[in-house]
């Protein structure tokens, strides 16, 4: 399972287990191109909050690929185990808000400048407490 | 300046290895130093200061001269005339600012001659020159040339009082930081910018994410801009991590906004303690436990309700009515929730006018379930323009459509009275959804309800206001409020401009608690459907498995067939 946070390119990756991260950043970067296409398709402005979850964006052999992507184009990639059928689609959601609400406190501080790398031990610690509670 | 900068470093090694030393002995002696000192004028603290620094590497023998302040301004003279000029200056912090910071420097080099002078002078008397200590310990201290003389003579300030509990603010540092304050930003009620706050932030010299981590811990409403308190902690916890003090990982109970309340009067520093120390309890460890916070806050500011005057039945009305938002947005990011709460009594300190008075009675209008739908957990901190809005005459509308005779009464101005009576109906505090969807059918719910959607109003204003004076700021509040209904069929796009949605919802507001009712079921209904709708995904995908297998089922049974028949 890992998260990813990206600009079209990583701005903050958490994997947990931490072993196999490589893969995870092939499957995030691959996905990418997912994410792209659905938010291209869009014909009308929609900035409504539902439209930024994307939902499974794509199984493949071992697990799901979730994406939500903001209004600023920053999108969020969450890869599940599909052994880990627990996790409702509901479940995505929030995690997705709150990953969400953790990156604009993070954009919110002045010392941060938006396409660097998110260095911020609050978001840190969100995310991980997000991941224990999902494993 | 350049050459001294230059010596200063120089200097420092020399004696760095005996400084970190004499600074904490210092601390230490300051404790026992500080309470027969602390009567003593401003100008004495330095002085103490300063001779605890000296004190360090002289033998302990010395201290005993620390007694008498008087005798060393004889002997600072003796020092270093160019010094003088530095030492009117601690005389009046008003003047810290204003204090030449090239004086500064003349004093820190004459310092560097004194230095040298130190080790060999163990029974040199230390009280004296002020300023003197003041660039000793500066040296020590910071090796870096701090933003200006007031930072570094308010490193020594904060020295002094960081014997006993390094993260509280005393008088002398709460009036220089309101100084400093004063000179970004006139009006002590309104907000730093984060930009304005970061390039004076970044002349402390701090490395960039040391500031980011101290923003992050300071600015508890998370809207991107200090606001006083805020602004206290922040320049409080620069000062700390100057002086070499680790930073928290998260922010102390003591430099929460709510517990330093530079407009209180008679708040009784327990009271604003306890919920804020709950809240720091609450905060930290995660987001679900936010709500216990705010169940703790509830709890803790009801007793405070009864017994209190109205401001601070105010003040503790609008951190219960926050909490009570929370239940409704569901998973909705508590974290906002909880830090808007701190805000909420830290801005309605701040706010302390009669401005919170009328936002009592007007609150009692509203049904707040749809409040909370509409609103998120915004504080109602900054109230009152309610009745030139009109939203607020809706309110009164509402009101009297409502049929609360008592309510109207309230509505007229004087809501002291009427503000009573609903803090007690609080403590069915919700710490789920469920229960405040039973809310609406209590009547105590329904006076709290009708007090929530005032608060909204409030908020709105607040944020309008906020908008107002902090264009580049207030779009940054409302764009995170529309983060949290996201569950909310009925909530208009965050799209909309956030005048025109805070109009919306303002006009919102109006209709009953059924309609709240309703968009609660049709929320609801929404995600069954999409469990559901999911759910029969699945069996979909299932079925057709099945299907699949029973087709070559049935083609194998017709292929073996004709070979069982013949």
């Amino acid at each position: 399972q890992s998260l990813c946070v990206h600009l079209n390119y990583p701005l903050y990756i958490r994997s947990v287990p931490t072993q196999g991260e490589l893969k995870f950043h092939y499957t995030v970067h691959t996905s990418l191109d997912v994410v792209e296409e659905k938010i291209s398709g869009v014909g009308k402005a929609l900035a409504d909050q539902r439209e930024l979850y994307l939902g499974l964006l794509y199984p493949t052999e071992d697990y799901k690929v979730y994406g939500y992507v903001t209004n600023s184009k920053v999108k969020f990639v969450i890869v599940v185990d599909s052994s880990n059928t627990s996790l409702r689609d509901n479940e995505i959601r929030s995690m997705f808000r709150k990953l969400h609400n953790s990156f604009t406190d993070v954009m919110c501080n002045p010392f941060y400048n938006p396409g660097d790398p998110i260095q911020s031990k609050a978001f840190d610690s969100i995310v991980s407490t997000m991941m224990v509670q999902a494993c | 300046m350049a050459a001294a900068q230059a010596g200063l470093p120089v200097r420092l090694e020399s004696v760095a290895g005996e400084l970190p030393l004499p600074v904490f002995v210092g601390i230490t002696n300051e404790l026992e130093m500080r309470y027969p000192n602390h009567p003593s004028t401003n100008e004495s603290q330095p002085h103490i200061l300063g001779s605890l620094t000296g004190s360090a590497p002289h033998p302990p023998a010395d201290r005993p001269v620390l007694r008498h302040p008087d005798t060393s301004m004889d002997k600072q003279e003796a020092w270093s005339p160019p010094r003088s000029p530095g030492i009117s200056p601690p005389c009046s912090p008003s003047a810290y600012r204003s204090y030449p910071y090239g004086a500064q420097r003349n004093g820190t080099d004459t310092l560097l001659a004194y230095d040298g002078k130190v080790p060999g002078r163990p029974s040199v008397p230390q009280e004296n020159s002020s300023p003197s200590h003041y660039s000793l310990k500066l040296q020590s201290e910071q090796p870096v040339i701090t933003r200006g003389a007031s930072v570094e003579r308010l490193v020594e300030r904060a020295e002094i009082d960081y014997s006993d509990e390094p993260w509280r603010i005393t008088e002398e540092q709460r009036e220089y930081y309101t100084n400093q304050f004063r000179s970004l930003q006139p009006d002590l009620n309104a907000l730093i910018m984060g930009t304005v706050a970061k390039n004076f932030f970044t002349k402390s010299k701090l490395p960039i994410p040391e500031l980011s981590h101290i923003w992050e811990l300071s600015d508890v409403d998370k809207d991107g801009a200090l606001t006083f308190p805020e602004f206290c902690t922040a320049f409080h916890l620069i000062v700390a991590r100057k002086n070499g003090y680790p930073l928290p990982e998260t922010l102390p109970a003591t430099l929460r906004p709510g517990f330093v309340e530079p407009g209180v009067v008679t708040v009784p520093p327990s009271e604003a303690t306890e919920p804020l120390i709950v809240f720091d309890d609450n905060m930290m460890p995660g987001a679900n436990q936010l709500e216990m916070g705010s169940v703790d806050l509830q709890m803790t500011s009801r007793p405070g309700v009864t017994a209190k005057q109205d401001r601070r039945e105010e003040s503790r009305k609008p951190a219960e009515f926050s909490p009570k938002r929370i239940p409704d947005p569901h998973e909705k990011p508590i974290q906002r929730v909880s830090t808007l709460k701190p805000d909420s009594p830290q801005e309605l300190d701040a706010n302390m006018k009669s401005r919170t008075r009328p936002r009592s009675y007007s609150s009692t209008s509203m049904d707040d379930a749809m409040k909370k739908v509409e609103e998120p957990p915004t504080p109602p901190p900054r109230p009152q323009k309610t009745h030139s809005r009109a939203s607020s005459l809706d309110l009164n509308k509402l009101f009297q459509q409502s049929g609360q005779g008592s309510r109207p009464s309230q509505h007229s101005l004087s809501a002291k009275s009427g503000w009573l009576p609903p803090p007690p109906a609080l403590p069915p505090r919700p710490p789920a959804t469920q229960i405040f969807s039973f809310l609406p059918s209590s009547e105590k719910s329904s006076q709290k309800a009708v007090q929530q959607p005032n608060f909204a109003d409030f908020s709105k204003f607040r944020e309008e206001d906020s908008t107002l004076r902090h264009q580049g700021h207030a779009p940054q509040k409302p764009v995170r409020r529309k983060l949290h209904p996201e569950s909310q069929s009925a909530t208009p796009p965050s799209a909309t401009p956030y005048s025109a949605a805070t109009l919306t919802k303002s006009t919102q507001r109006p209709p009953p608690k059924q309609k709240r009712e309703i968009q609660m079921a049709i929320r609801k209904n929404r995600e069954t459907n999409a469990v559901l709708t999911r759910l029969n995904s699945e069996l979909q995908q299932q079925l057709k498995v099945v299907h699949r297998e029973r087709v070559t089922l049935e083609s194998q049974l017709e292929l073996l067939r004709p070979v069982a028949s013949t």
